[in-house]
């Protein structure tokens, strides 16, 4: 079933095409991979998704709604969720701190709630604290919840990245290149916690570089090159096909 | 747990020791100087608000301050308002105009964000010095009231003028303390942080970042108020882009996103330049150097130094830490630098 799809998304950043005509449909329910050489264009299609650069041209559509004018807080609340290639994190705090502030979108509490310390506050900030250990606990980092950011590895870090995104209750989740920058074991453990994520039903969508783990885990995968898509399909056809190895590899396929 | 405990009787210590200040001294310029160190931190306490926990370093709130002032100032001796009457709708003035600048200003970040709202503060105070008819110029506004007796109680002597801002600065303590802590906090911090992330987290950070500008404006004007119904007398200088660099002196001294920051900072440079007031204009010559090792050894200021610190110790209790304390620590100090700044991000 499709369930979130673009149609013709482009991207022009004056006379550069990021994004070029990019039809791809993300199936529910399971691990969709966009590979490419750098520079190809996965980050801003990332990013026209999630609603932080408007679309040249094109559609994104998620469950039949075209959410392709909506700002990003709003494509947020719809259940879409996205990590970063830099975690953006706020070192000075711990990890649960982090992570709280991630279901805030779910909570309807003003200022004026705030000043007053109403009853509405304190159920909604509870509220957010079990949120927040819930994911922390998927994740697998409750034993450091209240470690600061600062102290933690990369890995860790990137777990408290996902814990973020799925504080929020998405339905659909964008990483960008969740195992850059950490080791294999980390990868394989990382790869693990995806799958965890869609046996739980949460849609993943992933952009990596990690060629040995995409191919293991991706349901599906979509190459770019040059803003356009490329190739489109199962591991073991995306491996094969030479216009794939070409774009990676440069010249012609047989050398 | 324990930590709560001795924080709370600090806290509770420093409003007794505030409380009975008037009484340990009998030098009515002390009370003086002490009742205007208060109004200045709740206008710390405002570009607190949005410079240290949103992330928006504006440079316009000398202006607000000043708006704050000569409403009350104008409505008072002009239009012969009843002092209370006029508090409220100085505060409504303020917030009217913070509504309409910040919206502007919004739309600009980071650096672009001081540029803009450094020039917005020079015109409000033109505005000020030039709209004669009005604010009367240069000659300044003459004869404000103190604040109107309420039943029995009156603010006429130097000791009740000083509780009555005592009470104010409290208010501003116990709202911020509250704002702070709660999910609303949070979503500014995130702000700071990384827009970005926020957004990403389905955090409208337009909304947020005008709520936080007209309520630090608020403060603004809260303290401008009280200054002109204090002080009795206001000229156009209040507006001038020295006094915002005053604020943020004693804001980034203190600690620029912490809670007791304004009131650590306020207190400590007022009291110094008290001290040092023999050497006059000299005096520069120690603030100027002491302020730039600050700010390169401790960015987040005094109690931005004490937190980080304390922060390291906690860092060290985790035993799988204690191989990589030593580069965890450097990390946390370099990276404490870069707090009030936006990280770069990459798309």
């Amino acid at each position: 079933m499709i369930f979130l799809e673009t149609k013709q998304l482009t991207k022009r950043f004056g006379g550069l095409v990021a994004v070029n005509n990019v039809d791809f449909a993300i199936e529910q329910g399971k691990i969709n991979a966009i590979i490419g050489p750098n520079g190809a264009g996965k980050s801003t299609f990332f990013n026209l998704i999630s609603g932080f650069h408007p679309p040249t041209s094109g559609q994104v559509i998620f469950k039949g709604q075209d959410i392709t004018k909506l700002p990003s807080n709003k494509i947020a609340e719809l259940g879409v969720a996205r990590t970063f290639q830099t975690t953006n994190l706020f070192e000075q705090s711990t990890v649960l701190d982090n992570v709280i502030v991630g279901h805030r979108l779910r909570t309807k509490s003003t200022l004026v709630d705030a000043i007053l310390r109403t009853p509405r506050l304190k159920r909604e900030e509870a509220q957010c604290r079990e949120k927040a250990m819930e994911v922390l606990e998927f994740v697998d980092l409750q034993h450091i919840a209240h470690k600061p950011v600062a102290g933690l590895t990369q890995e860790e870090k990137k777990r408290t990245a996902f814990a973020l995104a799925l504080a929020t209750d998405p339905e659909i989740v964008f990483l960008d290149e969740p195992a850059a920058g950490v080791n294999p074991d980390e990868t394989e453990g990382l790869a693990e916690l995806m799958k965890k994520m869609v046996n739980k039903g949460i849609t993943v969508c992933l952009i990596e570089h990690k060629m040995q783990m995409i191919m293991r885990i991706a349901d599906k995968i979509m190459v770019l090159n040059y803003g356009e898509k490329i190739a489109e399909g199962k591991p073991e056809e995306i491996q094969n096909n030479e216009t794939v190895i070409k774009a990676y590899l440069g010249g012609s396929a047989s050398a | 747990m324990t930590n709560v405990l001795k924080q709370r009787n600090v806290v509770i210590i420093l409003i007794l020791f505030a409380l009975a200040f008037p009484m340990m001294t009998s030098n009515t310029y002390m009370i003086h100087v002490m009742t205007l160190s208060f109004i200045w931190m709740i206008g710390v306490y405002g570009l607190n608000l949005l410079a240290g926990y949103t992330g928006y370093l504006s440079l316009a709130h000398a202006g607000f301050f000043a708006i704050g002032a000569y409403s009350l100032g104008l409505l008072t001796v002009k239009a012969q308002m009843n002092f209370w009457l006029a508090l409220v709708l100085a505060l409504v003035i303020t917030c009217s105009i913070g509504l309409v600048v910040g919206a502007i200003a919004l739309r600009t970040k980071e650096h672009f964000f001081a540029i803009y709202t450094l020039c917005l503060g020079y015109i409000i105070y033109l505005v000020i010095d030039k709209w004669d008819s009005l604010t009367e110029g240069v000659r300044g506004l003459i004869g404000i009231p103190a604040p109107a007796p309420i039943g029995p109680i009156t603010f006429e002597t130097e000791k009740a003028h000083y509780y009555f801002v005592l009470f104010f600065l409290l208010l501003v303590v116990l709202i911020m303390y509250r704002i702070v802590h709660s999910l609303s906090g949070r979503t500014y911090i995130a702000i700071r942080n990384s827009e970005d992330l926020a957004q990403t987290i389905g955090i409208s950070t337009k909304t947020n970042k005008l709520t936080v500008f007209v309520l630090s404006t608020f403060f603004a004007g809260l303290s401008g108020a009280l200054y002109a119904s204090f002080v009795r007398f206001i000229g156009p200088d209040i507006g001038s882009t020295n006094i915002v660099f005053d604020l943020l002196t004693y804001l980034l001294v203190g600690g620029i996103g912490t809670l007791s920051g304004p009131i650590v900072g306020t207190l400590l440079i007022v009291w110094l330049s008290q001290l040092l007031q023999d050497f006059q204009q000299y005096r520069m010559l120690i603030f100027g150097p002491a302020l730039t090792l600050l700010i390169i050894f401790a960015p987040r200021g005094i109690v931005g130094a004490v937190a980080t610190w304390n922060m390291n110790r906690k860092l060290k209790k985790y035993p799988n830490n204690q191989a990589r304390s030593g580069r965890s620590r450097n990390d946390s100090l370099v990276k404490s630098e870069i707090v009030p700044e936006k990280q770069v991000k990459e798309g």
